[in-house]
């Protein structure tokens, strides 16, 4: 991806520098903020409290403890990661066969299926929640588990389609073919040759699936009361909770979604760009 | 014994017909070269044998068993593709089992033919290699010895050589043409590089826009052409085409001389000469003006013009000639053909 | 080896689950805005909605925040994204650091400022410390909604820029180098060759971006609620607050359309003003 105007030849020194100095200055916009939430969460809750505040945490899980401890915190995060590891399920099995359907073979209705997925984009899709709150009661689904994780496969599914639309466009078609010239029939060729080119791109795509579900705020809100997810809890005890039981728990929620993000940069940008075209 | 029988096969992509009714018998242990420029249909032919694309109507038959409703697998076919589909997860060892291993041979039998045909195609030393690691020529080999080791009947190529660099794609066409020769089986080989189907072939069949023109041996295709598109389309530089006027019932005048042609009742006619069938000779009854000369070691051409029309002629290397000059040409007699302007078909 | 019926069996799950949970939802919503529950038709929802003090606020702090936070986005974005394409060491250190946010859900992001512009926070800290300031300033109280609005400009900025770098970066990484290459040939400068070739090319990528950024703004929500309660209305708040805790489907239901309505309207707006000629691609 060198697709830069050369920008060293011929440049000056001074204007290296203030090229140097914005990219730095633009990193720690970045990472200064998420350093003091999580410096506040390390701080006891005293220092948390506290007035002036120190840049350089007490390094102390008090706070940490004292959220963990907190009644309804284990059940919430118990909570989330059930309603994300449904999302991502769903939405990779669910979206894998069509990203597949859509990039091997021509068939009538594919534009409209398209036109459907990108329409997804168009909508303020945590709206959704407010037809499903009434759907859900009718069919016993209301403040569970399993209906959270249908709204937000169907946050997580355009994404999954396009995602592994072209993770799948990306294997040669011959490679198939030639397992099937080789002996294979359509499945044996996608298990031995396919599959295990994609699974890398796959997992990633899954990772993708199970924080957007982690992150996601409003619809978990307005769609669990007893089942709450760890997003929903915080955004329900913002008003009432002490200022160190929000920061530990905005760092609990932080986290894990740095650490996924982390495995999964190398596909930042295949993902993501193409996946946006 | 494998004979490939095409009857009737035709294609349409929607509106658009991609092969009209091709008729072909590619008989055992033949080697047979699809060649056209591409969209010509040959790719899609080639696929149709191989099972990878349905045909709208018509059958395929190999070895006498009617193969066109089976899938790839059961069709007793090995497939070279032109960007090799070497798979990237498998080391050579394994990309050359892979056919072997879906044919469930034991284990022995399966070690046994993946180094005879490694060392066939000399690539023992590659065996625990990834295609990532391999040369665009090293992959080429795999993706041959892996359609070998499976010893099909019928072996169908894909432009396999289209992208290796010159000097590599030489010597492979050689070494392919002597391995394919020596394992004796059918092959259909496609491709739009006219001297790698003049090289190998037994046959060549030349399309255009889904039809086959003509198929025959490389010689004849090239000393008689059957349609005007044959000659314009094989060799390099390709035939001259001038027009030839009707004096009486089998003589014909062209460009001011008159020549002893077919007997024909169309008033006017195609005269054809290859540019190396022409002779510079002072009595010679072609004029042609010389617009620009190419040296090109081997010979030197000169593009002429002969009655408004461009008009090639390949001299010695060693010919004095300029742009400007004015050549005096004799047609060799046994060369000249001739091609109705209407059918655009050979006359004799 | 096509088989005619296999790609409608592949795509049915995912076709069946978005006509079930996604297009039918959207009717039922708009069903909901549009009738009462005895299946009559009514605008009284939406007189409901118009008619309630805080709509014209929250609608006007929705597209506010919107207008001042995407063309701020945009600016940084294509900066970074150039920033970026024109380095060679380190180059996917700092993308990783820029990106970063994208993993950060809006809650979190609205704590994160929290943490700062909190009345014991530390940029009150560090005004204090510096003697700027005597005492600590209510940033975030209900009487300073001119501060409440900055910082959560602040927090969206901060967080969601990080998506259109993505995709921008990715349309930057399709447009072939020959073509810079050829400007600096011709005489172009820097500036030039990014208003006359990476923009131009770059208008697909900017158009999806821009359509996806803008639809998220007008959603703003969790950011709003962390940094200022319910002391800065927006739509999707309000949405939140009938759904929830009022209980009064049809008027969230109302509030929903409205969002819908203007998401669409920026929409088919940007695919009109970014639309790119027939035959030209990057």
């Amino acid at each position: 991806m060198s697709t830069a105007p050369n920008m060293v030849v011929g440049q000056s020194k001074a204007a290296r520098w203030s090229f140097n100095i914005a990219v730095i200055l633009l990193c720690l916009w970045v990472l200064v903020p998420i350093y003091l939430l999580i410096s506040n969460a390390l701080s006891a809750p005293a220092d948390v409290n506290g007035f002036p505040k120190k840049l350089l945490p007490s390094v102390n899980t008090e706070s940490v403890e004292f959220f963990i401890g907190f009644y309804g915190v284990t059940k919430a995060l118990w909570s989330s990661v059930q309603v994300a590891f449904l999302t991502m399920v769903m939405a990779v099995l669910i979206g894998a066969p069509a990203g597949y359907a859509l990039s091997r073979f021509d068939f009538r209705g594919k534009s409209l299926f398209r036109i459907m997925i990108l329409m997804t984009r168009a909508f303020p899709l945590p709206l959704l929640a407010l037809p499903m709150a009434i759907m859900f009661i009718k069919v016993g689904l209301d403040d569970t588990v399993f209906g959270l994780a249908i709204v937000h496969t169907t946050l997580a599914l355009p994404f999954a389609v396009l995602i592994t639309y072209s993770l799948f466009s990306g294997i040669p078609i011959e490679l198939e073919e030639a397992a099937w010239t080789l002996g294979c029939n359509r499945l044996q060729a996608f298990i031995k040759v396919i599959f295990p080119l994609v699974l890398p791109g796959i997992t990633a795509s899954a990772i993708f699936a199970f924080v957007t579900s982690w992150n996601e705020v409003f619809a978990a809100a307005v769609l669990t009361i007893e089942n709450r997810t760890l997003p929903a809890f915080l955004l329900q005890s913002l008003d009432d909770a002490p200022l160190h039981l929000k920061f530990a728990g905005g760092a609990v929620l932080v986290l894990p979604a740095l650490l996924f993000l982390f495995f999964v940069r190398k596909y930042l940008f295949s993902m993501w760009g193409i996946a946006n075209r | 014994m494998a004979e490939i029988n095409i009857k009737q096969v035709a294609k349409r992509f929607g509106k658009t017909d991609a092969l009209h009714s091709i008729d072909l018998t590619v008989e055992d242990q033949e080697f047979v070269v699809l060649l056209g420029a591409s969209g010509c249909g040959k790719t899609t032919l080639l696929r149709i044998v191989a099972g990878l694309e349905t045909a709208s109507s018509g059958e395929v038959h190999i070895g006498g068993r009617r193969v066109d409703h089976l899938p790839p697998k059961d069709r007793g076919i090995a497939m070279v593709f032109q960007n090799y589909a070497v798979f990237p997860h498998l080391t050579v060892y394994e990309n050359i089992a892979f056919g072997l291993r879906m044919a469930k041979l034991d284990e022995k039998e399966i070690d046994n033919r993946v180094n005879r045909t490694a060392s066939l195609m000399h690539i023992d030393a590659l065996l625990k290699r990834y295609s990532g690691q391999l040369s665009g020529g090293q992959r080429q080999r795999v993706a041959v010895a892996r359609a070998l080791a499976t010893e099909p009947e019928v072996i169908l190529m894909d432009e396999p050589l289209s992208n290796l660099d010159a000097l590599l794609r030489m010597e492979m066409r050689a070494e392919l043409k002597g391995i394919l020769a020596q394992s004796k089986t059918t092959t259909i080989y496609v491709t739009h590089d006219q001297v790698e189907a003049m090289s190998m072939a037994d046959r060549i069949a030349i399309m255009e826009a889904g039809k086959i023109i003509q198929a025959d041996t490389p010689v004849e295709i090239y000393r008689n052409p059957a349609a005007h598109f044959v000659g314009s389309f094989i060799g390099n530089p390709p035939m001259n085409f001038l027009p030839a006027k009707k004096m009486d019932s089998s003589t014909w005048q062209v460009a001011g001389a008159s020549y002893h042609g077919p007997a024909s009742d169309k008033s006017e006619i195609q005269f054809a000469i290859r540019p190396e069938d022409l002779i510079v000779d002072a009595n010679g009854p072609l004029q042609a003006t010389v617009k620009l000369v190419e040296p090109l070691g081997s010979h030197l051409l000169a593009s002429c013009n002969v009655e408004n029309t461009l008009f090639r002629v390949a001299l010695d290397s060693d010919a004095q000639v300029k742009a400007g000059d004015t050549l005096s040409l004799q047609p060799m007699s046994d060369r000249v053909r001739w091609f109705d302007t209407e059918t655009k078909l050979a006359l004799q | 080896m096509q088989s005619r019926s296999l790609p409608y069996l592949l795509l049915l799950p995912a076709t069946v689950f978005l006509v079930c949970f996604f297009l039918y939802p959207f009717v039922l919503v708009a069903w909901q805005a549009f009738a009462t529950d005895e299946g009559e038709i009514t605008g009284k929802y939406f007189n409901k909605m118009v008619s309630h003090w805080k709509f014209e606020k929250a609608l006007y702090y929705t597209l506010a925040l919107a207008l001042v936070v995407v063309p701020v986005q945009l600016v940084l974005s294509l900066m970074m994204a150039s920033f970026v394409s024109s380095m060679k060491k380190g180059r996917d250190l700092i993308l990783y650091i820029w990106t970063i946010p994208l993993g950060i859900s809006d809650l979190a992001a609205g704590i994160i400022w929290l943490a700062i512009f909190d009345q014991t926070g530390f940029l009150n800290s560090v005004l204090y410390s510096t003697g700027i300031v005597d005492e600590p300033v209510t940033f975030l109280g209900y009487q300073n909604k001119g501060t409440i609005f900055i910082a959560v400009a602040l927090a969206e900025i901060w967080r969601a820029t990080a998506i259109m770098l993505v995709i921008l970066v990715a349309g930057i990484g399709l447009i072939p180098k020959e073509y810079y290459e050829a400007a600096q040939v011709y005489g172009a400068n820097s500036w030039q060759r990014f208003t006359k070739i990476t923009l131009p090319l770059l208008k697909p990528s900017l158009q999806t971006a821009l359509i996806l950024r803008v639809i998220l703004a007008f959603e703003v929500f969790a950011v709003v609620s962390a940094l200022g309660g319910t002391n800065l209305p927006v739509l999707m708040g309000e949405v939140y607050n009938r759904q929830f805790v009022l209980q009064d489907n049809h008027t969230a239901a109302a509030f929903a359309m409205l969002i819908l309505f203007i998401s669409i309207i920026s929409t088919v707006f940007f695919m009109w003003a970014l639309r790119t000629p027939k035959g030209v691609k990057a």
